[in-house]
This record gives C-alpha cells, sequence and structure tokens, in this order.
C-alpha cells in the first residue's frame, strides 16, 4: 500500500471512530432530552417531591443539587488552587512529589460509593453531623478534590515558561509572577477543570446517599437565615438532589410515575448542566478577555 | 582539545568606565555537568557586547547568570561585580537586581494583557499607582523601543495582536519602564524576520547612549553590524574578547578565526 492510500484509510478509520464517539453521545443525550423534556413543567419545577401520589415535582431537589454544587465548589476550589500551584509551581521534582502526585491519582479514581461510605463513617456519624447537606459538601470536596487539583494543576503547566521569566526578569517575585501573570493566563484551562467537574458534582449520586441522605426536610423559601432550620440555606437539614432522586424513585420510591418522574428530572440534570457549562464558560472568557485585554 | 581552550585575549577596561565584571565565574547544572569554566568579562559603559559562539558553548548560560536567572536551575559559583558589589553572593536581593539588569528573551514573550498593562504591570505590582506618572512611562518607554508610533492608538488592545518584531519591541519597552542600567538580550533577533530584525538593531543603536547591553547573537553580520566588543565563548570558556573591529577582522585566536570565518558551530 502507498503512502497517499495508508494516508486515506488511517484519515477514515479516525472519521469513524469519532463518528462513533459522535453517536453514542448524541444517541445517550437525545434520549434523555426526547423522553424527558415532555413531561417538565413549571409544576414539576415549582412543586415539592410527592411520596405517594403521581404528579410530584423536583423544586427541592433542584435547590438542593444547586446549592451542594455551590458549596462543594466554595469548600474545595481554594484548596485544589492551592495545592495546584504548589505542585507545578514550587515543588521540587522529586519522590515526595511523585508520590503525592500518585496519591491525587489513584484517590480521584477512587469509587464515588467509597467517598459516600467514608463520608458517611466520617462525617454523618464520627462528627455528628448527621445527614446533611454539609456532610454531603463534605464528602464531595473529597471525590472532587483530586480531579480538580490535577486538572487546575495541567492547566497552570501549560503556561509557557517564558512567561515566568518574562516576570521574574522584570524584578517580579516567584508569587507576584504566578499571581499576576501566571494565574491569569491559565484561567481558561482552570475553568475547563471547574467546569468537568461541576459537572461531575451535579451528577453525582453514590457520594450522597449516606451523607446528604435520601429524604427532604421541609423548606420554607421565604425563610432564607441559614440558622433557621426550615431555611433552605440551613447547612444542617438533609437534602436530596436530583441524581439522588433518580435513584431513589427507580428503587425504593412507590410513586405510580416513577418512570416519568425519573425520565424528566434526568433531563432537568442535563439541561442544568449544559446552562452551567455555557454559563461558566461565557463568565471564564469575559473575565480572561479583561484580564488579557483580548477583544 | 586541552590547547584549543587556551585563551588568546580578554580585554580589559579602566575601572572608571566599568558597568558590569564578572571575575571567575562558573556554573554547574545539577551540581556535575560544568557548562560555564572562570569566566571574567568586563563590560563598559554604554556599549553593546555581543557574546558568539557555537550552540552549548555557555555564552546564554553566561548571560543568564549575569541577572541571577540560573538561581533555581544551577549552581553559580563566582563574583558579579555591579556598583561596587559582589551580586552573585546570596544575601543579594536579586528581585531589586533584576529591575537594574533587565532582560529579553529569545522568543517575543509579551504577557497576554494589554500593551499598556505590558509595560506597567511590573511597576503597578511595586506599588507605583499615579496614573500619569504611569501614563508618561508607557509612552517614554515605547518610544525609547520606537514602537510609540505603531501602538498609540491602540495601548489597550492586546499585545498578542501585534507582529513578532513588534512584540519583541515590546518586550524591549517593557524591560526598560523599570528603569534598568544594564540590558540582556537573549539572541533578540532570531525569532524575527529581517525587516524586524533591522528595526529592531536600530532601536538598540539608538539605545546605547543611555545603556549598557550585552547580547547573545548566533548572527555573526548582527554581531559585527551593532556591537562595539565581541566575546567569543567555546565549550563553556572565553577563548577570545576584543573589540568587534579586531575580533573580525584580526582575531587572535586560531579557534576564533575559524568560527568567524564559518569552519563550525
Amino acid at each position: 500500500m502507498d503512502a497517499k492510500k495508508k494516508d486515506k484509510l488511517a484519515t477514515a478509520v479516525i472519521y469513524i471512530l469519532v463518528g462513533i464517539v459522535v453517536l453514542i453521545l448524541a444517541g445517550i443525550l437525545g434520549n434523555i432530552l426526547i423522553t424527558g423534556v415532555p413531561h417538565l413543567s413549571w409544576h414539576f419545577l415549582s412543586s415539592e417531591a410527592s411520596s405517594y401520589q403521581a404528579g410530584g415535582g423536583v423544586r427541592d431537589q433542584l435547590f438542593n443539587s444547586l446549592y451542594l454544587l455551590v458549596l462543594t465548589t466554595i469548600i474545595s476550589l481554594p484548596i485544589a488552587l492551592g495545592a495546584a500551584i504548589y505542585l507545578a509551581e514550587y515543588a521540587k521534582d522529586n519522590w515526595i512529589t511523585n508520590l503525592i502526585r500518585t496519591t491525587i491519582q489513584i484517590l480521584s479514581s477512587l469509587p464515588s460509593i467509597v467517598v459516600g461510605l467514608f463520608g458517611y463513617l466520617l462525617f454523618v456519624v464520627q462528627f455528628g453531623l448527621g445527614f446533611s447537606i454539609i456532610s454531603g459538601a463534605l464528602a464531595l470536596t473529597f471525590f472532587n478534590l483530586p480531579i480538580l487539583t490535577s486538572n487546575i494543576e495541567e492547566a497552570i503547566k501549560g503556561v509557557p515558561q517564558d512567561q515566568r521569566e518574562a516576570g521574574l526578569a522584570l524584578g517580579l517575585s516567584n508569587w507576584k509572577t504566578i499571581r499576576g501573570i501566571v494565574l491569569p493566563a491559565a484561567l481558561p484551562g482552570i475553568l475547563t477543570g471547574i467546569i468537568l467537574s461541576a459537572g461531575r458534582i451535579f451528577g453525582e449520586a453514590a457520594a450522597l446517599i449516606y451523607t446528604a441522605g435520601q429524604s427532604g426536610s421541609t423548606i420554607n423559601y421565604a425563610d432564607w437565615n441559614p440558622f433557621s432550620p426550615t431555611s433552605p440555606l440551613n447547612v444542617m437539614r438533609p437534602a436530596e438532589t436530583l441524581a439522588v432522586h433518580i435513584w431513589k424513585v427507580n428503587t425504593e420510591g412507590i410513586i405510580p410515575d416513577a418512570t416519568i418522574v425519573s425520565a424528566a428530572t434526568s433531563a432537568l440534570l442535563v439541561i442544568v448542566v449544559i446552562v452551567f457549562n455555557l454559563g461558566a464558560r461565557y463568565l471564564g472568557n469575559k473575565l480572561y478577555r479583561k484580564l488579557t485585554a483580548a477583544k | 582539545m586541552q590547547q584549543e581552550l587556551k585563551q588568546s585575549y580578554v580585554k580589559t577596561f579602566a575601572k572608571d568606565d566599568l558597568e558590569l565584571s564578572t571575575k571567575d565565574l562558573s556554573v554547574l547544572y545539577g551540581g556535575k555537568v560544568q557548562k560555564l569554566f572562570d569566566a571574567s568579562l568586563q563590560f563598559k559603559k554604554n556599549t553593546i557586547t555581543a557574546l558568539i559562539g557555537a550552540s552549548g558553548s555557555g555564552k546564554s548560560t553566561f548571560l543568564r547568570s549575569l541577572n541571577r536567572m540560573n538561581d533555581r536551575v544551577a549552581t553559580v559559583n563566582g563574583e558579579i561585580w555591579f556598583h561596587g558589589l559582589d551580586v552573585n553572593k546570596p544575601n543579594i536581593n536579586v528581585y531589586e537586581l533584576r529591575k537594574n539588569i533587565g532582560m529579553v528573551f529569545q522568543r517575543p514573550n509579551p504577557f497576554p494583557k494589554s500593551i499598556r498593562e505590558n509595560i506597567v504591570y511590573a511597576l503597578k505590582a511595586d506599588g507605583q499607582t499615579n496614573k500619569n506618572e504611569l501614563d508618561k512611562i508607557v509612552e517614554e518607554s515605547l518610544r525609547a523601543a520606537a514602537l510609540w508610533d505603531e501602538v498609540k492608538d491602540k495601548l489597550d488592545k492586546s499585545a498578542l495582536a501585534l507582529s513578532g518584531g513588534q512584540q519583541q519591541r515590546l518586550c524591549i519597552a517593557r524591560a526598560l519602564a523599570v528603569k534598568p542600567e544594564v540590558l540582556l538580550l537573549d539572541e533578540p533577533a532570531s525569532a524575527l524576520d529581517p525587516v524586524s530584525t533591522s528595526k529592531l538593531e536600530d532601536t538598540l543603536k539608538q539605545l546605547r547612549s543611555k545603556y549598557t547591553m550585552i547580547m547573545v547573537t548566533h548572527n555573526m553580520q548582527q554581531a559585527s553590524r551593532i556591537s562595539d566588543y565581541t566575546a567569543f565563548f567555546h565549550l563553556g570558556h572565553v577563548i577570545e574578547y576584543n573589540s568587534t573591529a579586531d575580533i573580525f577582522t584580526n582575531p587572535k585566536g586560531k579557534i576564533t578565526e575559524e568560527y568567524i570565518q564559518g569552519s563550525f558551530g
């Protein structure tokens, strides 16, 4: 076979492989959206879940999912950012650093159910936090930290070395170079890392079943005092998320419209992830453009 | 080989003319690989000195030692005298030193920020906030780097939209903004086309009246065009250092002559 034919064949194989990936993705997404979207309604979004009858909504689950995402990101982002800056910029290339990196990689492939049970033992039982949003957020932080750290580290390492040299050669300290030059340049990559991990958090069920719990408490959306027991912001209340709700109505749920509810919830979950993704990218691009003056 | 590394001539200057000098500067990478051996060179005020030599001859290593950019990657032994201080001592504030000895790199490396911000970023980080003062420095620096007329209407546009040659002159302007006395240039034109290179050379020639410049170059014509003095490095040793005219027309060392004639390197 001559080079030209080989090249054509290779190109064809690559196209086929890409096609398979796209088909699978489109199939899953299409299936979820087609079966779920027709059942989405304002009523579904704005009413409480029902325990026995048909016609329940996911108001609280949606709020809980978003709230857990925000809380987890608030807790894990500073830690991951600090760890990533250390690994990318300060850590010497020796066996300790390699050990840390390997540990992080192993942790990032930890099954989420293990994280959930660990969180149950540590936060729920040992720390006495009970089934609560804070237990869930801490478990999700454990779940999220390794991958977020690796992603941010990669983003920081992706900034060309000559940018650091330029900063240092101007008499900037190491930290000022990192903060003022390296981090802004790494922002798009850092953002991608946050978005990827946010998708994982939002869709996570196993880590939450034993930490945030599977039941909701009565929530009063007029009460925004985080210390009030009925406030949506109260971190000590148990909270069922969208993903846990899907799992529950399909396993132990006794509502007659379980199929419809789980289809609609799945669609909602996917849509929120997409909206979050696009929104974060939009804001990130805006911020990046502001920082880099690229117009 | 040993004979080839013999020093043929190293020029010296009167003490009052000196801007910067090194004594027995040696550089070791990883504690064992020696890249530079006992380099003792003196640099005269308001001149351009070219450092020439084949790849791996130690000229870039030497240059990067002068503003302590090698601190984190190598061990630098010896003395670097600047303003009556041995600035290679550990107690020297390297950040202050680098403001006095600026550097321009091989590839243009503007920050992904606006043109203005590229120039004032280091000043702002240092606590300068007076906007009028900063604007003045932006104009002065860009004028000095012969870039002002080309960019004065787009100071707030991204520096990355400039051409390679303009980016490199921006990097010079950025280095000048912190008011250095010495400018180290590490093959500053190697990534530029001939037109941009010639503009850059004109800029450097104009800067000579105010700054002392030390420039690594692989381009013999460039060295002979713009430098006053030339040091020839070979395998980590300074072989010959003299006025550029002498080095190029009347080299004292056999190996210097061979290199200049293009027999190797």
